[in-house]
């Protein structure tokens, strides 16, 4: 029988290795996964059965959280691949995309100038979002596919959907300040 | 001759066996102790029938502490040997508690450690020792009332405590002599509450104006479940605050100056209260306050203006409301149900903006100083072991990120805030100089860039790195918060193996010991033998070892162990039977971690086995298709 720990997240979860989750799927076996591992179950065990179940809660956590989400999801499947993103080596990148980047990142600064900055921070947001989602369906069709060319696409596109994350969490920030 | 007692056949009545467990909210104002009895969750009152334990402990010289309604009536009398509030500070280091007002009546002792202490006349007390006071007073009152010793106690917490805050409350019940099962975040502890009444599904939000605090929480109920989806608040933020603006109003009008004495003040703290509270169900009430030249100055307050007064403190309390919102990813829209929790939710003016901001009337049908505490009960059952086949669960999340000191004084983030707990993530260093044994880091919980908006947990120093070239070490730290929301870590040098010892030094809290020093302080004071007492701890330890493992061993031993293997887990056992009917505490800690060391790989096992079996049937369908 293989260990929880050595299982890969989606043999853990009863689920099939692919990009497409139905989270409802994921968040029912979620629970039943917690509902047999939580350290509450085990109040009365032995000081070694809490440790234990405290590590296994700990992982089933972590596993729902690279699963539930489209990014980490993405990064979990290339890394399952044997691909990396090499965040510190690697840092190329289209061009064109860096230009988007930089018109984003300039409106973004220019927010508080304008009349109305949380309107402007709220469309801001929106086109993030929209460029999210498109990223996502990108991903669907790359790792359906499952070519070494598409894992390849797969990791560009994944590299780009950090940066447009990275915006989003500083509109947010931004947008906190501004309430 | 006596009669024998015999039960009817299948309806054993073994009272000895249900444990005795109580959920306890500490509160910043009042504290209640709660327990589930004939299985209805009830707060226990005291021998003249009051449910709130005012959180207010008088000291007085060479005589025990006076704690509650009695403390609470003798603070304007005596106000510096009366200590309310205390929660305000628990966790707190000395500046903290300074900036939290001027006109804190007490007097603080300028000591080296950060964490403050309070000058009474029956001697210097830190907040820990102050909570351990009440908390002995709702110990007592909760064993007089069942019957027997309480095997263990749920004590809330709001869910926007940080890591300090948390340490300083469990401390506080291990100073108490409570074996603290699980601290259980308030607005968790309402969900519960309201959830097990009403056995509603859905998302609902619970809002949670204390005394001190303030928390929102989104839960989303699913079949006994609560999962917490986010949490936001201020933990400096309550219905004190609320006293402070009415009794800058009066100061005002009555041309009192800010150089008051504490007495002065401590009236008119009071005098705003009790006008806030007559606000409550009246639309204006009068305000009558001695002055110190022995006068007394009276005005009329009205809903309107004291309104006009508090609005700004209430609004304060919905920006947390949209950011959680957001952070659950959940729109007003989607909110079933709004729960108010806490004293200050008493006032109209907060009940109509929440109303307003989540587009409902909130729920408000349990007592909302009460329901905190019958939570906490109910939880505190489950766990004791009284519900075997109980389906509910808590899942519960960290309110605040956790993040080290990186170059420049700046924080990487390592567990970001909302995430599920318990988590562990692990993060890899390494050396910077040739030979470098050893490696500070500072542990920070908030969500600010910079180091010195975060608040400082505790630095940690990492000893016996084996000397190598710079960069050559991998030392993998690991960040560890379990079900209580506590914070632990563990080093370990990769290319070696070799494990780092920890030296921890928390920011605010008290060393391990400073605890064992007033354990044992206490145990003199309550005339007990320290020794005697940490035998008698061992043994019960050993005995839940023993039990737990018998169990284990009868439900999958025989399929989980070779013959050689079991033999050494029975040996090991008897051993551990051995030594514990004799007297030497060390041999029975080890004989225990003997025998922890011989289950190991066999409590693997069977939590493999049981992970596998909670999707077996999932499994199974996806077969057939």
């Amino acid at each position: 029988m293989e260990s929880t720990f050595s299982q890969n997240y989606f043999e853990l979860f009863a689920l099939p290795v692919s990009f497409e989750v139905d989270s409802n799927t994921l968040s029912e076996h979620y629970r039943e996964l917690q509902r047999t591992s939580h350290p509450d179950k085990f109040a009365n065990a032995t000081d070694q059965e809490r440790r234990l179940a405290v590590q296994t809660a700990a992982h089933i956590n972590e596993a729902f959280r690279v699963l539930n989400n489209p990014l980490e999801r993405g990064k979990y499947l290339l890394s399952l691949q044997g691909i990396n993103l090499d965040e510190e080596t690697d840092t190329r990148m289209d061009p064109q995309f860096l230009m988007q980047q930089m018109e984003l990142r300039e409106s973004l600064e220019s927010v508080r100038d304008t009349q109305d900055p949380l309107a402007k921070l709220a469309s801001l947001l929106q086109e993030i979002e929209n460029t999210m989602s498109d990223m996502i369906a990108e991903l669907s069709v790359l790792f359906a596919n499952a070519n070494d060319e598409a894992y390849k696409q797969a990791r560009d596109t994944i590299r780009k959907m950090q940066f447009m994350h990275k915006l989003r969490d500083e509109v947010e920030e931004l947008e906190e300040d501004l309430i | 001759m006596a009669l024998l007692q015999i039960s009817e056949p299948g309806q054993f009545d073994a009272p000895h066996q249900r444990k005795l467990a109580a959920g306890i909210d500490l509160g910043t104002t009042n504290s209640l102790v709660a327990s589930v009895r004939s299985g209805v969750p009830e707060t226990l009152p005291d021998e003249q029938g009051e449910h709130l334990l005012p959180s207010v402990v008088q000291y007085l010289k060479g005589a025990a502490p006076v704690i509650g309604a009695k403390a609470r009536a003798a603070a304007t009398k005596d106000p510096l040997n009366t200590i309310s509030s205390v929660k305000r500070f628990m966790g707190r280091g000395l500046n903290d508690v300074k900036s939290l007002g001027s006109q804190l009546p007490y007097e603080f002792v300028d000591s080296e450690s950060d964490m403050p202490r309070l000058r009474t006349a029956a001697g210097d007390f830190s907040p820990v020792e102050i909570s351990a006071d009440i908390l002995r007073n709702l110990k007592q009152r909760a064993q007089a009332t069942l019957g027997d010793e309480l095997t263990g106690v749920v004590i809330t917490v709001p869910a926007y405590f940080d890591d300090a805050q948390r340490q300083a409350t469990k401390d506080a019940a291990r100073l108490a002599g409570l074996n603290v099962m699980r601290l259980m975040n308030e607005p968790t502890a309402a969900a519960v509450a309201y959830g097990l009444d009403r056995g509603s599904e859905g998302v609902h939000a619970v809002f949670d104006l204390g005394g001190g605090t303030f928390d929102i929480s989104i839960l989303r109920l699913n079949k006994g479940v609560f999962e917490v989806l986010a949490t936001s608040g201020d933990s400096a933020l309550g219905g004190d605050d609320m006293d402070h603006v009415i009794a800058e109003w009066i100061m005002q009008q009555a041309g009192i100056k800010d150089d008051a004495d504490h007495a002065q003040f401590r009236r008119l703290m009071h005098v705003a209260r009790d006008a806030k509270e007559a606000l409550t169900g009246n639309d204006n009430t009068m305000v009558k306050i001695e002055l110190s030249d022995g006068t007394f100055w009276e005005g009329e307050l009205t809903r309107n203006k004291f309104n006009e007064l508090v609005d700004p403190l209430i609004r304060k309390t919905l920006i947390p409301c949209r950011r959680t919102l957001r952070d659950a990813g959940i729109k007003v829209d989607d909110i079933q149900e709004v729960v108010m929790v806490g004293g200050s939710t008493r006032v109209p003016r907060v009940r109509e903006l929440v109303g307003e901001f989540f587009k409902r009337e909130p729920l408000v049908d349990i007592d909302p100083d009460k329901v905190v505490a019958i939570g906490a009960a109910v939880q505190a059952d489950i766990l004791a072991g009284n519900k075997p086949d109980g389906e509910m669960l808590l899942l519960d999340i960290t309110p605040l990120s956790l993040g080290l000191e990186t170059m420049g004084g700046l924080v990487e983030k390592v567990i970001s805030r909302n995430t599920p707990i318990p988590v562990a993530r692990a993060q890899d260093f390494t050396t910077f100089k040739d030979g470098q044994t050893a490696l500070a880091l500072h542990i920070v919980q908030g969500e600010r860039e910079l180091v010195t908006d975060c608040r400082s947990l505790a630095h940690f120093e990492l000893r016996g790195i084996p000397p190598m070239v710079a960069g050559a070490a991998r030392i993998r730290v690991t960040f560890q918060v379990d079900a209580d929301g506590l914070l632990s870590v563990s080093a370990k040098e990769q290319t070696t193996g070799t494990e780092s010892s920890i030296q921890v030094k928390p920011s605010y809290g008290l060393t391990d010991n400073e605890i064992e020093h007033m354990l044992l302080d206490s145990f003199d004071h309550a005339k007990d033998d320290a020794s005697i007492r940490m035998l008698r701890e061992k043994q019960v330890e050993a005995d839940r070892v023993i039990e737990a493992l018998t169990a284990a061993i009868e439900e999958n031993g025989n399929e989980l162990l070779s013959q050689q293997e079991r033999a050494t887990i029975d040996a090991s056992m008897q051993h551990l039977v051995t030594v514990k009917a004799g007297e030497d505490v060390r041999e029975i800690k080890k004989a225990i971690g003997e025998l922890d060391k011989a289950t190991q790989e066999f409590a693997a096992r069977r939590m493999n086995v049981s992970i596998n079996k909670a999707l077996t049937g999932h499994k199974l369908d996806e077969f057939k298709n």
